[in-house]
């Protein structure tokens, strides 16, 4: 443990981004009691110390690297290319974040343009990004935007002096070993088969017709809910996958099918049982989870 | 013997006479008398009519779907797979047509019989999930038609079992084997990709 005095310094750069992991950090409900812990040298709409042209110079470095958005190498912030900055701060700093799922693996602007962008440590899977050297030390809180809560978490272990365990992926498992499933409340309806008539009803899983990923992403909306009250799901929007270093996917509100068979299954099942488990359970009419919970229409 | 070999024995002499008699008319005491043992021993194994129907129809789809499964792991290209599957369909109408006989007359018509815990696919799972991992496949492999999985279902099932149903009235004029290449054939065109 660091004393309390010890205050790390953080330094929050931007690639190519469209600011939502900043806005989704702004909702972390202790952010100021978070910041005491830091000596923020720069954030883009934080106080901070220094400015962007300062920090630009590449003069000192910094304890922790908070990175969001995808990394261009020939992108510049006050004259110098992300390509030097990173290069400087990420070679000074003891930890770096790589903040949402653009810096983790490249995200939406990797999609539309593959040959410049990709995450930091990463791009889509494969460990094809400027830090491919530190896979495993570069912390990758993916998420379209990242969970404010997880970041908070990643910060929190770091001021702690708490080491943060991460998967192959770079993702920290305490927030990522589970699926965006668990923690469901459709799980029920999963578990029998019962899809959702339409979009944002309470009733009925939407896996089967229309593109939950839940099963399928490691991700823990579920069980840390957003903004404290709800997630995808609870409001009736399939999971989109978006910590998964395929995202963006398209026919993002489709699951795909072949014959009427999920293309994909969840983690960890084979096809085989899982075709045979579904085969049973939908041969059973469960009257309760066939009805409306209000029936208000 | 042992236990599962007289199980055995009794699923195989039971098949048997139902095929031969009926369902209705074969009575335990007959069963139990074909296959050498007293009623009340047979009770030991199957602790009435209605469960020795269900364990036979479990077993016939256990049967079905073990083999399709290794056509399913084995090589070849979707319609190399179609043209197996009709092959050992019609291999084992014809070597042993109780069992095709049993799931096409008795299953299939005494619904009565096997509605309590044998509800929609609990008794006949292993043998469709084979069939929905051999469709799922073929589609992805980009060789079969992406379609709703009971019109490809029915057609193919519904195809080698009105080829068996015709072959059972003896109204086929050659042997089975004979239909195989072309019964094939047909399948695979109306599931292929055009
Ligand atoms: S809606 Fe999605 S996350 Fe929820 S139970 Fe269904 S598949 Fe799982
Ligand atoms: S529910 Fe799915 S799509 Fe939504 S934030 Fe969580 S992981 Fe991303």
């Amino acid at each position: 443990m660091h004393s309390r005095l010890y205050k790390p310094t953080l330094i929050w750069l931007q690639g190519v981004t469209c600011n939502g992991n900043t806005h989704s950090f702004l909702n972390l409900p202790y952010l100021p009691q978070l910041l005491e812990r830091f000596e923020v040298l720069y954030h883009p709409l934080l106080p901070c110390t220094q400015s962007l042209a300062e920090i630009a110079r590449c003069k000192r470095g910094c304890n922790v690297l908070v990175f969001e958005g995808a990394f261009d190498p020939e992108m510049e912030r006050a004259g110098t290319t992300l390509k030097q900055l990173v290069g400087h701060y990420a070679g000074e700093a003891g930890h770096i974040i790589a903040a949402g799922s653009c810096a983790s693996f490249g995200g939406i602007f990797k999609a539309s343009a593959p040959e410049r962008n990709s995450g930091l440590a990463f791009s889509g899977e494969h460990p094809d990004g400027p830090l491919r050297g530190r896979v495993g030390k570069v912390i990758n809180l993916s998420g379209c935007p990242v969970h404010p809560e997880w970041l908070g978490y990643a910060l929190m272990s770091i001021a702690d002096g708490r080491p943060v365990a991460v998967d192959d992926l770079g993702r920290p498992t305490a927030l990522y070993r589970h699926m965006a499933h668990d923690g469901c409340l459709r799980n029920e309806y999963f578990e029998w088969k019962v899809d959702v008539e339409q979009f944002g009803r309470k009733e009925g899983c939407l896996f089967y017709e229309h593109g939950c990923r839940g099963p399928l992403t490691h991700a823990s909306c579920n069980r840390t809910l957003w903004n404290g009250v709800s997630s995808k799901m609870r409001v009736g929007t399939p999971c989109f996958g978006c910590t998964e270093p395929d995202f963006p996917r398209r026919n993002l509100f489709e699951t795909k099918t072949n014959m009427s068979i999920p293309e994909e299954v969840p983690v960890g099942v084979s096809k085989r049982a899982y075709l045979t488990m579904t085969g049973i359970a939908k041969s059973f009419k469960i009257k309760r989870l066939e009805e409306r919970l209000i029936d208000d229409d | 013997m042992s236990k599962a070999e007289r199980k055995e024995n009794i699923i195989s002499t039971a098949l048997k006479l139902f095929a031969e008699k009926g369902f209705y008319v074969t009575t335990i005491p007959d069963i139990a008398a074909k296959v050498g043992m007293s009623v009340g021993n047979f009770y030991n194994y199957f602790s009435s009519k209605d469960i020795l129907a269900k364990e036979l129809i479990l077993y016939i789809s256990e049967y079905l779907g073990k083999h399709i499964r290794e056509i399913n792991e084995g090589e070849g290209s979707a319609k190399d797979k179609i043209r197996a599957i009709v092959t050992f369909y019609f291999t084992m109408a014809t070597e042993r047509p109780e069992m095709i006989e049993y799931f096409l007359r008795i299953y299939l018509s005494n619904r009565e019989v096997f509605g309590e815990s044998c509800e929609g696919m609990v008794c006949v799972s292993p043998f469709i999930t084979e069939m929905m991992i051999f469709f799922d496949d073929g589609v992805a492999g980009g060789e079969l038609r992406d379609q709703d999985f009971f019109s490809a279902f029915g057609l193919f099932m519904g195809y080698l079992g009105g080829m068996v149903f015709l072959f059972g009235e003896k109204i086929l004029p050659e042997p089975l084997s004979h239909y195989e290449a072309s019964i094939a054939e047909n399948i695979y065109r109306a599931l292929k990709t055009v």
